[in-house]
């Protein structure tokens, strides 16, 4: 099966500094793919690349591919939007909007030009049971978005990117804000929505990684050190630095 | 011989307490003073008949009510979206180049120019090249260009402060620029905003010298913003030179005070009010 995301020999410059080197990386369609290695190791510079978030930092540069089925997204007359509307992302920090509960959800389709109210409601209640909120939203849809806990947040930026309805989804550490029962609940709704999203997770945590991912890649100093099955990976690394890494001797 | 720390703390405290006291005091005094005089001689018959003129300033302040907010609406009207638009394409789109500094440096500067300067240039433009002559047309454009660098400055700081994770938010979620500063970035610095479009009000309102070279000092009723006029401003400075009404000068600046507490009154309860409901606390 072709990938669903395929990375070619990328680099990525913030100014002089080099901070993605010569990354090779294939993301499997309806996998969990789990990015880990020490902070300033990359991870997350590489996770922008995938939509073009980078885009928005003036000094960056980019040498390379990142191919989406099959076709490079940073070809001169790209539409970065339309890339974005295919490829969403979950922060590290919840971000919701200081709007309501519904505006929050609806926003992206808003944008995209959906107007009609039933099918926005439609798809306000979708999203919101895909990310297991709809439940405790119900009632007071109109409740700013900021007023629900840290966890519920988390689960809205997630309900207003799956309201997009996107092929991809990367998160930014999405669970490091979050207390182990927020962070449980997500990972429990990764799974789930693995059936229908490629899910590209970037984690500090490495327990996460093992438990939630298919697929493990491990970065340092800006280059993908080691890729593999994840349960490969943790238990039979075949690079020394993964090694180090997984057992906690550095990172 | 040193003080000790304690005795200084002491002698600094009572310092600052003593200016404090003294300052508001005055504050007080002028406050109280054109108030207590000033309202005595306000009634229905002041505020609804016009000026009549005369060495002993005779009628009321109709016109110059009237006057005051055609102004107060023709120069906002131009006023606003200059600055605004301004402003968003300072903070969002303006790349950090040599040139957007020498804009911000310009803008301050204009900001330390004095009101009579812009009087005057607003005369030899708007009143005498453009062939305005003295109208609050005029009064506004000169206004305008008065009053920009502050509300440019005051939006774009606005601006400037909303968190930077709204924008990645609705970029990441396929929302164009254009989108994401209509939809997300103006809503939420809309408190900051409208504070600052409501300062400007309080401006137009305190504004005299400048006015008085480009509208004119024709009391009568203004039937368009191409009819010179005299705001309430300007009204005080005439009663206060050429007549010998000083109780309407107090009344009438005793008018103007209520409009400048009643406009900082209403920018704080609409920002908060505004600020509640962008947090969903209304």
């Amino acid at each position: 099966m072709d990938p669903k995301i395929e990375t070619r020999q990328l680099d990525f410059y913030y100014g002089k500094l080099q901070a993605l080197k010569n990354v090779t990386l294939n993301i499997t369609e309806h996998q969990i793919t789990a990015l880990i290695g020490p902070s300033g190791c990359g991870k997350s510079t590489f996770l922008r690349t995938l939509n073009r978030m980078n885009d928005i930092i003036p000094t960056g540069r980019l040498e390379g591919e990142v191919v989406l089925d099959g076709q490079d997204i940073y070809e001169p007359g790209t539409d970065v939007v339309a890339v974005r509307k295919r490829v969403g992302m979950v922060f590290q920090q919840p971000n919701p909007f200081p709007k309501s509960v519904y505006e929050n959800v609806a926003f992206g389709p808003k944008m995209l030009g959906m107007n009609h109210r039933v099918t926005l409601d439609e798809m306000v209640e979708r999203s919101l049971r895909s990310a297991a909120l709809w439940d405790e939203v119900r009632d007071d849809l109109r409740k700013s978005g900021l007023a629900l806990s840290g966890g519920q947040q988390q689960r809205l930026c997630l309900a207003r990117v799956l309201a997009v309805e996107p092929e991809v989804i990367l998160m930014d550490e999405p669970c490091s804000a979050l207390d182990p029962l927020a962070t449980l609940k997500i990972e429990e709704l990764m799974q789930e929505l693995k059936n229908s999203y490629t899910i590209v997770i970037v984690t500090h945590n490495m327990q996460q990684a093992a438990r939630v991912s298919d697929w493990t890649g491990f970065f340092l100093l800006g280059e993908l050190v080691e890729y593999g099955r994840t349960s490969e990976l943790f238990s039979r690394p075949q690079d020394k630095r993964t090694e180090g890494y997984i057992t906690g001797r550095f990172g | 011989m040193r003080l000790s720390p304690r005795l200084t703390q002491k002698i600094a405290w009572s310092f600052a307490w003593a200016a404090g006291a003294v300052s508001l005091l005055f504050l007080l005094f002028i406050v109280g003073y054109v108030l207590a005089k000033g309202l005595a001689a306000i009634g229905p018959g002041f505020l609804l008949t016009e000026p009549g003129g005369g060495i002993s300033g005779e009628g009321g302040i109709s016109s110059c009510i009237v006057s005051t907010l055609w102004l107060i609406v023709t120069t906002m009207a131009i006023l606003t979206p200059l600055g605004l638009g301004a402003a968003i394409y300072l903070a969002e789109y303006a790349p950090d180049s040599r040139l957007t500094r020498l804009i911000r440096h310009a803008v301050e500067l204009l900001a330390g120019v004095p009101s009579i300067v812009f009087g005057l240039f607003g005369f030899a433009i708007f009143c005498m090249a453009l062939h305005f002559s003295y109208s609050i047309l005029a009064g506004a454009l000169t206004l305008v260009c008065l009053l920009l660098p502050f509300l440019m400055r005051s939006a774009e700081e606005a601006i400037r402060a909303v968190p930077q994770s709204y924008r990645a938010a609705a970029l990441a979620l396929g929302a164009t620029k254009w989108q994401t500063v209509t939809n997300v970035i103006l809503p939420a610095a809309l408190p900051g905003i409208i504070t600052g479009v409501i300062l400007c009000v309080g401006g137009v309102v305190a504004e005299s010298a400048c006015l008085f070279v480009t509208m004119g000092g024709n009391a009568e009723m203004p039937r368009s913003f191409l009819d010179g006029g005299r705001t309430l401003a300007v009204h005080v400075f005439y009663l206060a030179m050429e007549t010998t009404a000083l109780d309407k000068a107090l009344a009438t600046g005793a008018v103007l005070i209520m409009a400048i507490v009643i406009i900082n009154l209403t920018t704080r309860s609409l920002s908060r009010r505004l600020q509640a409901r962008m947090s969903g606390g209304a």
